[in-house]
């Protein structure tokens, strides 16, 4: 500890200042982090198969393409699938396993939440591999089916730990004012937990649509010869001529995605603190 | 606690029973595939385990020195992601106060933004005929494209930063945002100066989130096969995109889930080594 000096203080919350010009050092992180992606929707609209400067000129052509050409609209239809199965699946477990953490006791509940986010600190190839060996050991063909079955497990956390970060600031006591009154614990959780919890019910559940629609390591083991849109994209990518339809697809779909994870976030800011 | 709820109480099978089937055994099975002398179908009436693979990796040193160059390449990704999240994860929590709300969305858009279509991006950016290329001759810097700056090591790591850094900056913001403001005070009154406030209350405050950050970044990374194939070339080749060949082109099962069990054995002990650290879950949750 240096000299004892009662500096002058600004201002209550600001006793975190630093000296350094933050704000400029956050926008020009904010500069970086948008440019690639705002190069690549630049691109999407270059009258030029090949993606390099100096642009040619405008056109609506990859965008009107794109609704010409079935593979590529059936992949996005397969992403929309399977991402909607394997969320509602991890929204459910992911409840089931916040209200049997916190509302029973029971042998191995320390064992179920850690098996919940377990597959977070697994890198995808080693569980793509370990999946694959799986639905082939039991003779189940690869389909879109066992690429949601496999995001179910990867969504799983996020949903635990939005559903578990909510349920676990929820008073029991609400649940037993409603069962004193004679309603039974099902009934208890149709009208005054979910309600509560809705809407991060919801927050988990586009949170896991969004980690299954972009996911490519692991559906890349997973899917047959039907794929999701990242794996088809990952398949087409070597192709440059390709590029420029495969790019306005892509940035169609990021448009839904960002829509999707902004209101996920509106809805947990709602809820609790993030 | 059960009383009345014990309508219920069978609630923790389904995700047990589902996490078992589709988390445990698979990651038993490969352990087991593993320990098989030869390709073929399994037949567990005549298993016939050796440790064949495992010596054969044993024995490749060029395999090793993979996994050694996967594991610092990502510890190169998620040290950088975690100091270059840091600061922006500090300026929401502490100078942003009421338009914090609006500059997280800022940083939700490219979190938000398809992985596949901003390692593009970055190809687009490396590339001979890309944007920095394009302006380095603009400029006049230089008279020829690079070539060096796409399929390298270094445009691995440079997209992958690039990649994880807004979802870097989450977990260090919440962290941040839990840092009790009246220690803050306190050392101010104490007579801290902005600098010693900054080392000896915020950061150590922050750490479990900050090491969270660093796992969250560093075991994908250590896996990746998808970035290496697309901006690596065979310069930037990391043990993921080994293991994924032994299963689609070399087919080689037994040596592939030997590789990958490697690879799960250092990711696991990565993470016991992170909670001796720090309490993982209360930083995550």
């Amino acid at each position: 500890m240096t000299a004892a000096r009662p500096g002058p203080r600004r201002s209550a919350i600001g006793v975190g200042h630093t000296p350094l010009p933050l704000g400029p050092a956050f926008a020009g992180m904010l500069v970086l982090l948008y440019l690639p992606i705002v190069l690549l929707i630049v691109f999407s609209f270059n009258a030029n198969t090949s993606l390099s400067f100096p642009l040619k000129g405008l056109t609506l052509e990859w965008y009107g393409r794109v609704f010409g050409d079935p593979a590529l609209l059936g992949a996005a239809r397969n992403s929309l699938v399977v991402a909607t199965l394997a969320a509602s699946v991890a929204t459910t477990l992911g409840f089931a396993v916040s209200l049997a953490v916190l509302r029973f006791r029971f042998r191995g509940r320390g064992i179920l939440l850690a098996l919940a986010i377990a597959p977070l600190v697994v890198p995808f190839v080693v569980l793509g591999v370990a999946l694959f060996l799986l639905f082939n050991f039991l003779d189940v063909p690869r389909s879109l089916l066992t690429v949601a079955a496999g995001h179910s497990v990867v969504a799983l956390p996020y949903a635990t730990l939005i559903l578990l970060s909510r349920v676990i600031g929820l008073d029991p006591a609400l649940e037993d004012a409603a069962m004193d009154l004679g309603a039974t614990y099902p009934m208890t959780l149709r009208k005054v937990l979910l309600p509560l919890v809705g809407p991060s019910l919801l927050s988990a559940w586009l949170t896991s649509f969004i980690v299954s629609f972009d996911e490519v390591a692991l559906a890349n083991f997973l899917a047959g010869g039907d794929p999701t849109f990242p794996v088809f994209l990952y398949g087409q990518l070597r192709f440059a001529g390709r590029l420029p339809v495969l790019i306005a697809m892509a940035v169609l779909l990021m448009t839904g995605t960002i829509i999707l994870s902004l209101l996920a976030y509106r809805l947990r800011a709602r809820d609790s603190a993030i | 606690m059960l009383g009345r709820r014990g309508s219920l109480r069978f609630l923790a099978v389904p995700p047990f029973a589902w996490l078992i089937l589709l988390f445990v055994v698979p990651l038993l099975l490969a352990i087991l595939v593993s320990f098989r002398g030869e390709r073929g179908p399994l037949d567990f009436g005549n298993l016939q385990l050796s440790a064949a693979q495992y010596q054969k990796i044993l024995g490749t040193p060029s395999w090793l020195r993979l996994l050694g160059t996967s594991a610092g390449m990502a510890l190169v990704v998620a040290t950088s992601a975690t100091l270059l999240a840091f600061p922006i994860a500090y300026f929401l929590a502490f100078r942003a106060r009421q338009r914090a709300a609006l500059f997280l969305v800022f940083l939700l858009v490219p979190a938000a933004t398809s992985f596949l279509l901003r390692v593009m991006a970055w190809k687009l950016l490396l590339g001979s005929s890309g944007a920095i290329n394009a302006f380095l001759l603009w400029i006049g810097l230089i008279h020829e494209p690079i070539g060096l700056l796409l399929y390298s090591q270094a445009a691995v790591m440079i997209t992958l930063t690039y990649v994880w850094i807004p979802f870097a900056a989450l977990p260090i913001y919440a962290a941040l945002q839990r840092v009790d403001r009246s220690h803050l005070e306190a050392a101010a009154d104490l007579g801290s100066g902005p600098w010693s406030r900054f080392w000896r209350v915020t950061v150590p405050l922050s750490l479990p989130g900050v090491l969270a950050t660093f796992f969250m970044v560093f075991i994908p990374t250590v896996g990746e096969y998808v970035t290496p194939f697309l901006v690596g070339g065979t310069q930037g080749f990391m043990y993921g995109n080994l293991i994924q060949d032994f299963f689609s082109r070399a087919g080689n099962w037994p040596l592939g889930s030997a590789l990958a069990v490697i690879m799960l054995l250092v990711t696991l002990g990565l993470v016991a080594l992170a909670l001796r650290l720090v309490d993982l879950r209360r930083a995550v949750a």
